[in-house]
């Protein structure tokens, strides 16, 4: 398997023979098998495969939500396996920002609190809490219904709002976990066009999970396909010409 | 995660469930309210004994007698100090001396005698004792029917409820009915008694001056005499009641016991004192400020060479007494705050199974063990807050209507009301601290627990 670099740009996370087993019962279940890529900041990398080839699993480990079984991620120079449970916490606060396919938003919170709550981990000043939080609502359109509760919203708002959430702490990295997977095409779509504001506007490196190729065709610049825990092709995104990437392809 | 926003997120996740949360808080309620309960009563049980010996003046008394009457109460003490003859007499130099002492509020001689007394032409035979001006607040008078004496040499008398029943001819019998004060006094206030009673009078001594005082005089006569008396209270309870045997049954004001001159038993034995010039006195009875100050006063007072005793050790058994009935009422209440405890570990392990999802959320967005850990930790404390508040507003009212049924019950069987139940400020202090730490302490494990939650399971988690 041979590594590859989608941009010109610095390497943002380094993967190196990355394994992820787990048991079940007698079975041991190889999610993620021997993985090895990098990624340049400023990409958008999209992860392909069926479902069970180990994409999810590959986030959660880059997401520092689960530790290897063996290999490493590294980002930015730092080993996530070298990190305390406080200091992986600290990770996930600033450096990466995640959005699921079930939004999970906290349905007991507002719009407000529930954007919020990333800067309240981060001990920023309650004067500046609400200011910040309503900035990222307007960036995703959701300015008229601050003191909603999740429920009280359709599926592409409730989307937003974890977008805005994901957004709050500036983080580099955006992990996105099928985040079209429960919504119509019309409504990914424009949930995908944030995704891509954010790419292009704000530098910020995208990394999505997905099982429709044509998704990732047309919004990523790097196509990534698993298969059973393991890498089975890497390639350059050419179809998405309307993509407009400023980084050129790798290969 | 701050501790203000802590807490804040705590307060409004209890506020989801709220049928659970208040049911759990009121848990903790129901315990602190026993136990402010059960120790208020067992305070305000002690503060009523020790008002009642505080009033009964048993316990700051200090009872003086001379080494030289063998009839002393603590046998011990003859052993050591001087010998008997060579003791000094407790007269009234002796009794100044005394008074001087610090901390001693009064000292006075103690003067009985048992004399005849006329009711309606006829004799009746008791013991008859001065009683101080400094007796008015003495607790045995609560029950009291009539007044106290209006002076201290007023020619008055105050009975005791079994000498009233004698003279109504309505004795006691054993196991019968008691007749109440109320009944007895009614027929006897105001109304005469005559006491016959045998006067010591100076006899001057051939070649004296007659001038010389009658107290400093070693020869007296005695002579027969009467005094007729007001009866303006009869009493309850006894205000006597240390004496034993030689408890008196009719009071009168101590100074005029004193100006009466009534041979005392001591006055034979001065007869044929050769020290003696004074009369001296039997005993001499000494109040102290306080019940802590009787060790002190009753050691100055040995020094001065006299016998002395106290029942102040009877006070230390006394408060220990207490000191176990508090420790098993506390017992008893902290039974309920542990049960309320149990209720707060399962309240709050059920919400991080049904919070499985909301936690795994928290930390994918950057949530930290320790904020998790806190967020439960602080919807503990929160619900240890409020049972706390509640459950000391909760105990009070307890205690106030245990108070006020006792005392429905006390006036009932024709007692005076009584302050059974107090809550001090420690208290009350004290059980909402111990409310916070008990939930603190509950929400320990449930805390430790949610932290150590594997987010990605509990994102998986619907």
């Amino acid at each position: 398997m041979s590594v590859v670099s989608g941009s010109n740009n610095p390497i943002a996370i380094r993967i190196e023979n990355l394994s992820r087993h787990y048991r079940m019962g007698d079975a041991l279940i190889r999610a993620v098998d021997g993985i090895s890529m990098q990624i340049s900041s400023g990409e958008f990398v999209a992860l392909l495969g069926s479902s069970g080839s180990g994409k999810s699993s590959l986030l959660n480990l880059i997401a520092g939500l689960d530790h290897p079984t063996s290999g490493k991620v590294v980002v930015k120079e730092n080993d996530l396996a070298k990190f305390s449970r406080q200091e992986l916490a600290k990770y996930r606060l600033h450096t990466v920002g995640m959005v699921f396919q079930s939004f999970n938003l906290i349905p007991s919170m507002t719009l407000l609190e529930n954007v919020e709550l990333p800067l309240r981990f981060a001990e920023v000043d309650r004067g500046k809490r609400e200011g910040l939080a309503r900035q990222a609502l307007q960036r995703v359109g959701l300015i008229a219904r601050l003191r909603h509760r999740p429920t009280e919203l359709s599926g592409g708002e409730q989307q937003r709002a974890s977008l805005a959430r994901a957004l709050i702490n500036q983080p580099q990295f955006l992990l996105a976990d099928e985040p079209t997977g429960n919504l119509d095409s019309q409504t990914g779509t424009e949930i995908m066009n944030f995704i891509r504001e954010f790419n292009q506007t704000l530098g910020m490196t995208i990394i999505m999970v997905t099982h429709e190729r044509a998704l990732a065709e047309r919004y990523a610049s790097r196509m990534i396909f698993l298969a059973d825990g393991k890498l089975v092709g890497d390639q350059p995104n050419v179809i998405s010409a309307t993509a407009g990437q400023t980084s050129g392809g790798g290969l | 995660m701050k501790t203000y926003d802590m807490a804040e997120l705590a307060v409004r996740n209890l506020r989801e469930s709220i049928l659970r949360n208040s049911l759990t808080t009121v848990g903790i309620s129901v315990g602190v309210a026993s136990l402010v309960a059960m120790l208020s009563l067992g305070i305000g049980l002690q503060q009523l004994a020790g008002r009642r010996l505080q009033k009964s003046g048993l316990f700051d008394t200090v009872v003086v007698t001379s080494r030289r009457d063998l009839r002393g109460f603590n046998r011990e003490q003859e052993e050591n100090g001087p010998a008997p003859a060579e003791s000094p007499t407790l007269n009234e130099a002796a009794r100044l001396k005394i008074a001087q002492l610090p901390d001693v509020l009064e000292a006075y001689p103690d003067i009985r005698f048992i004399t005849e007394l006329r009711y309606q032409d006829k004799p009746y035979l008791t013991m008859v004792a001065g009683l101080p001006f400094s007796a008015k607040n003495n607790d045995a008078f609560d029950g009291m029917q009539g007044t106290f004496f209006s002076s201290d040499t007023a020619p008055e008398v105050i009975l005791q409820k079994s000498f009233a029943a004698q003279l109504l001819g309505k004795a006691a019998k054993i196991g019968g009915e008691e007749a109440s004060v109320t009944e007895l006094a009614k027929p006897l206030l105001g109304k005469q008694l005559t006491m016959r009673y045998a006067e010591r009078t100076a006899t001057p001594e051939p070649g004296t001056n007659s001038s010389a005082s009658q107290s400093s005089s070693t020869a007296y006569s005695v002579v027969s005499r009467e005094a007729t008396l007001k009866i303006v209270g009869v009493s309850d309870l006894d205000p006597d009641s240390m004496r034993g045997q030689a408890r008196a049954r009719v009071f009168l004001p101590l100074k005029l016991a004193q100006n009466l001159h009534v041979m005392q038993p001591s006055d034979l034995r001065d007869t044929t004192n050769l020290a003696g010039g004074t009369p001296a006195y039997t005993t001499v009875e000494v109040h102290v400020k306080s019940p802590t100050q009787v060790q002190p006063v009753e050691d100055a007072i040995k020094k001065m060479g006299f016998n002395t005793f106290s029942i102040v050790d009877a006070t230390r058994s006394l408060r220990q007494f207490f000191a176990v009935l508090d420790l098993f009422l506390g017992i008893f209440g902290s039974l309920a705050l542990a049960v309320a405890s149990i209720g707060i570990v399962n309240t709050l392990v059920m919400a991080i199974l049904e919070r499985r999802r909301e936690i795994g959320i928290m930390k994918a967005i950057g949530a930290s063990d320790g904020d998790v850990k806190g967020l439960f930790f602080a919807e503990a404390g929160v619900m240890g807050v409020f049972g706390g508040l509640v459950g000391v507003a909760l105990g009070w009212t307890i205690g106030r209507v245990i108070n006020l049924g006792t005392n429905v019950y006390l006036k009932r069987q024709h007692f005076p009301p009584e302050q059974i139940w107090f809550v001090p400020w420690w208290l009350v202090l004290g059980a909402i601290a111990f409310a916070i730490v008990v939930s603190l302490l509950s929400g320990l494990y449930p805390a430790s627990r949610a932290a150590r939650l594997d987010p990605v399971q509990a994102l998986r988690y619907e």
